[in-house]
């Protein structure tokens, strides 16, 4: 198999001193030290993860009352947060998994931290329609099990059934995706390890890996197929979380086109907290090389793509609201746009169509600081739609005597900032013990990509051209079968 | 099968100078006993004559038997045990099925491949591998000779070929008995 490498693009690992020592190096190396940012964060967050435990506890002993749900708006901020933390949860095993089929070679230095991203938003995610069940202790219902009552089972037309199934297998299939990649690290981790106790843990951790070629032929062969697996699963668990909302019949919510809108938002949002996420580790644990501006531009590509897609999507509701001729639809979107929710749904199209086509500009996509400000625009958006997607709808229903407005209370404040707090705890954590980067997928490409890589076939060639490019070029036989 | 406890392990620093390696020694007909490199190296298993791997059609069988599982138990429940009128619904709704039978498909398939590679892989929590360099998970690509089975003319033929064929080193590497199996 030859590897083409066009050398119009950016090398992907950047300095020339690189090597496969180095990489194992400059990668390993936080998990070896602690820094003082570090513990200073994972304390602060620490801290903010007891108070969400704090605010379950309260909400499970006091009972939902807590919240400021009201008789006419049933579902707020819980399932708000709970859309918005699997959205952000979809871009893990999207990168991991689409762009691995698509064969984007910058996938390799983003997938493990953003798989890890999508196991710690699942989790997040997972809490806010449990709580909000009141009595948890009954969550495990949720699921078809034996029971006295008949038996009596769940009811398997009912979408929000049909999440419960989507959720937990996206949250298992991720785990084995993210963990089976991570086995080889730790492998190399443990081989440098200096104490013993470490050596121990990281084979534990490893399974004790070895590196054999037949390791990984298997090894590829299971990365591939869990791709395989994990692209339609990606589509389909947003898509089941929009029937949650299509499939009743709420002006506003019983639309065709929440499968493709809610999945374009989902990649958009998680792309979105990848980059918040990256940026600020690429600097904390200077992973600079690895995650380069290259990266960065990617991303922003495809963050201007998925939100115009949303942008398109807000539009056809709009449009399909007047042609449809129906009254109650018409004015669920009167009342969006200019009811009392109006500052919502103005942040929501600031920050998810309007703002992200800053990125049409090259100069912006490649921008740490307007990337790392339009991604946080982005994540706040993103959780604005699903306000207005949800509270705005219920707000004012068929009855006006029944309109009402909902404000939400400071367990609603602490749980949602508290999931923040857990999320980025728990991303701490594994920032702190587990190789952030794919260690050996960096290295795979290495003799392709990199700048060590490309300035060596640039003096091959005998390229007296800027940037060493020598134009479309073969990298040459990876296999020697080939001639 | 008693494994054995003493090797030859030869060490390269790059992978197309490896490959060539191996297609040299395979062609002198030696035996190669392992092959360790620190990331999937392309075109490796070819240049090894290793068959490709039958995980993915494990994984098929693994995803069918989900597929079967989920349609039964779901059929079981709403059309014989328990039939419920839900908003005059038919008792077999098959459209509503489809979730559910798509991601069982995908969590067994997923969950059954992994099990099956980490049996196959011998790769388990606690397991202690044969360490044969600790420089193989970070740059190193070694082939690893059974020298129990050699002579010592060929132990040091393999050691001179290694050598002309690039590797940085060449060395002997002995294990206790039963030490990481």
């Amino acid at each position: 198999m030859h590897a083409y490498e066009s050398e119009f693009r950016e090398p992907l690992i950047n300095g020339l001193d690189k090597t496969y020592t180095k990489i194992t190096d400059d990668l390993v190396a936080p998990t070896e030290r602690i820094t003082p940012l570090w513990l200073v964060a994972t304390l602060l967050t620490g801290a903010g993860a007891c108070f969400f435990v704090f605010c379950l506890t309260w909400t499970v002993w006091y009972g939902i009352g807590t919240w400021g749900l009201n008789k006419t708006i049933g579902w707020a901020w819980d399932i708000t947060n709970f859309v918005w933390w699997i959205g952000i949860g979809h871009a893990g095993t999207l990168i991991s998994a689409i762009l691995l089929l698509f064969r984007q070679r910058y996938r390799t230095g983003i997938n493990r931290a953003a798989e890890a991203m999508t196991i710690f938003a699942v989790i997040c995610a997972g809490m806010f329609p449990i709580f909000h069940m009141g009595r948890v202790w009954d969550a495990p219902f949720i699921f078809p099990i034996p029971n006295t009552r008949g038996p009596l089972w769940v009811n398997f037309n009912s979408p929000l059934l049909w999440d419960v199934f989507a959720i937990s297998t996206y949250f298992s299939v991720s785990l084995l995706f993210w963990y089976s990649g991570l086995m080889p690290d730790f492998g190399t981790i443990r081989d440098r390890a200096k104490g013993k106790m470490r050596k121990w843990i990281y084979n534990m951790l490893g399974f004790g890996w070895q590196g054999t070629a037949k390791q990984w032929q298997r090894f590829e062969s299971l990365g591939l197929v869990l791709a395989g697996l994990s692209t339609p699963l990606v589509l389909s668990v947003h898509t089941i979380v929009s029937f949650d909302f299509a499939t009743s019949v709420i002006p506003g919510w019983h639309t065709t086109i929440f499968p493709p809108y809610f999945v374009a938002g989902a990649i958009f949002s998680g792309f979105a907290m990848v980059e918040t996420l990256m940026l600020i580790s690429r600097w904390m644990f200077k992973l600079e090389d690895y995650i380069t501006v290259a990266h960065i531009e990617s991303m922003n590509k495809i963050i201007v793509m998925t939100g115009s897609i949303v942008g398109i999507a807000y539009l056809t509701e709009l449009f399909i609201a007047w042609y449809s001729g129906y009254l109650y639809e018409q004015f669920a979107f009167y009342n969006r746009i200019l009811g009392k929710y109006f500052w919502a749904y103005a942040i929501m199209m600031t920050c998810n169509v309007v703002t992200p086509q800053f990125y049409w500009i090259k100069s912006f996509r490649r921008n740490l600081y307007v990337t790392f400000i339009l991604s946080i625009f982005v994540n706040i958006g993103m959780w604005f739609e699903r306000f207005v997607i949800i509270v705005t709808s219920l707000a004012d229903d068929f009855l006006p005597s029944s309109w009402a407005y909902f404000s939400p209370t400071w367990v609603d404040w602490g749980i949602y900032l508290g999931s923040i707090s857990v999320f980025l705890f728990l991303f701490l954590l594994f920032s702190r013990f587990f190789p952030t980067i794919a260690i050996a997928e960096v290295k795979a490409i290495f003799r392709i990509s990199s700048e060590v890589a490309k300035t060596e076939r640039a003096k091959a060639a005998g390229s007296k051209a800027p940037n060493g490019f020598v134009g479309l070029q073969s990298v040459g036989p990876l296999n020697k079968d080939d001639k | 099968m008693a494994e054995s406890n003493k090797f030859i392990v030869g060490l390269w620093d790059h992978e197309e100078v490896y490959l060539h390696a191996i297609g040299h020694i395979r062609g002198k007909g030696i035996e190669i006993y392992e092959s360790l490199t620190p990331f999937p190296v392309h075109g490796l298993e070819d240049a090894l004559g290793y068959r490709e791997t039958r995980l993915h059609t494990a994984g098929f069988f693994f995803g069918a038997t989900g597929t079967t599982l989920a349609l039964t138990f779901m059929t079981w429940v709403m059309t014989f045990n328990y039939p419920l009128n839900i908003g005059g619904k038919p008792y077999w709704p098959l459209p509503s099925f489809i979730p559910i039978t798509f991601e069982l498909t995908v969590l067994f398939s997923a969950w059954g491949m992994t099990l099956t590679y980490l049996v196959r892989n011998r790769l388990w929590p606690g397991r202690v591998p044969r360490i044969f360099d600790t420089r193989i998970t970070d740059d190193r690509f070694a082939l690893v000779f059974d020298s129990e089975k050699l002579s010592d003319k060929e132990m040091s033929d393999i050691k001179s070929l290694c050598k002309n064929e690039g590797a940085v080193e060449v060395k002997d590497k002995v294990f206790t008995e039963n030490e990481g199996l």
